[in-house]
């Protein structure tokens, strides 16, 4: 293959955000995309954790006054909605994979669905946690 | 001499890469363990921030949530590594940045996970001493 290098000039990106109608199955897209770059972010806080175990008592108790302050709370909360909204696209998607799911309604519904999962649960878990006595 | 032909004009009748699919299988499968370990973690961080340190190490000293928890460790930071990979090679087409924030990402991820499973380790099996 006595070819030159591929040129990467102009090559078409694939159009997104700016002229796509809005849709809830355009928005649990980009927020599947979302809440996985914020997961990446919560997967780094706990290893943050890991470290402050593993470092004793002092600085593990530092790193709970953290998770555990207002700005924390919010934050994990946050992370928790990411995460369920995560799984539940994610079954979205794992079912597309077999074929299925691909049905206006079916698609429509099914994104509404991974939306209220997500803010629901969340809400349900913080529930747990609180009557665990775990706030 | 430069090429008249287009890169899908190259590549056309060279068959599969022969690899690639990799990927595209292996983030579907850490997915599927991540509903379970994800739905574990969830509950383990409720009983986690219920005790205080010593309720901690008691916790991670159980050796089926020792186990789960370095399970999630490796497949939550290699989902990552591949989610993260896909949204690098659709938003950055220039070759440069985009191999740096790969080669970045995958420093994040694998140092993430090793750091976080070492430390695991050392609770699990040793003293809570300094670090």
């Amino acid at each position: 293959m006595a070819e030159a290098a591929p040129t990467l000039r102009g090559r078409p990106l694939s159009p997104h955000l700016q002229v796509w109608r809005w849709h809830v199955t355009l928005a649990a897209s980009i927020l599947h995309r979302l809440t996985g770059m914020a997961l990446y972010g919560g997967a780094l806080i706990l290893a943050g954790w890991a470290v402050a175990l593993a470092s004793g008592p002092g600085p593990y108790g530092g790193y709970m006054r953290i998770l555990g302050s207002a700005p924390g709370k919010i934050a994990l909360f946050a992370l928790t909605v990411a995460l369920l909204f995560h799984m539940a696209n994610g079954v979205r998607h794992l079912v597309w994979d077999s074929g299925k799911g691909f049905e206006l309604k079916t698609a429509d519904a099914t994104a509404v669905i991974a939306l209220i999962f997500g803010v629901a649960g969340a809400m349900v878990v913080w529930l747990i946690a609180a009557a665990a006595g775990a706030l | 001499m430069a090429s008249y032909r287009t890169p899908l004009g190259r590549a056309r009748g060279l068959g599969s890469a022969g690899s690639g699919v990799g990927h595209f299988i292996g983030q579907r499968l850490s997915a599927a363990a991540l509903i379970f370990l994800g739905a574990w973690a969830l509950w383990s961080a409720i009983v986690v921030a219920r005790g205080d340190y010593a309720a901690a190490v008691a916790w991670l000293r159980s050796p089926i949530d020792l186990g789960l928890a370095t399970l999630f460790t490796v497949a939550a930071f290699y989902h990552m590594q591949v989610g993260m990979r896909v949204i690098v090679e659709d938003y950055f087409p220039q070759q440069g940045r985009r191999t740096l924030l790969l080669i970045a990402s995958l420093f994040v991820c694998w140092g993430g996970a090793a750091l976080s499973i070492l430390c695991l380790m050392k609770v699990a099996f040793g003293g809570g001493g300094a670090f």
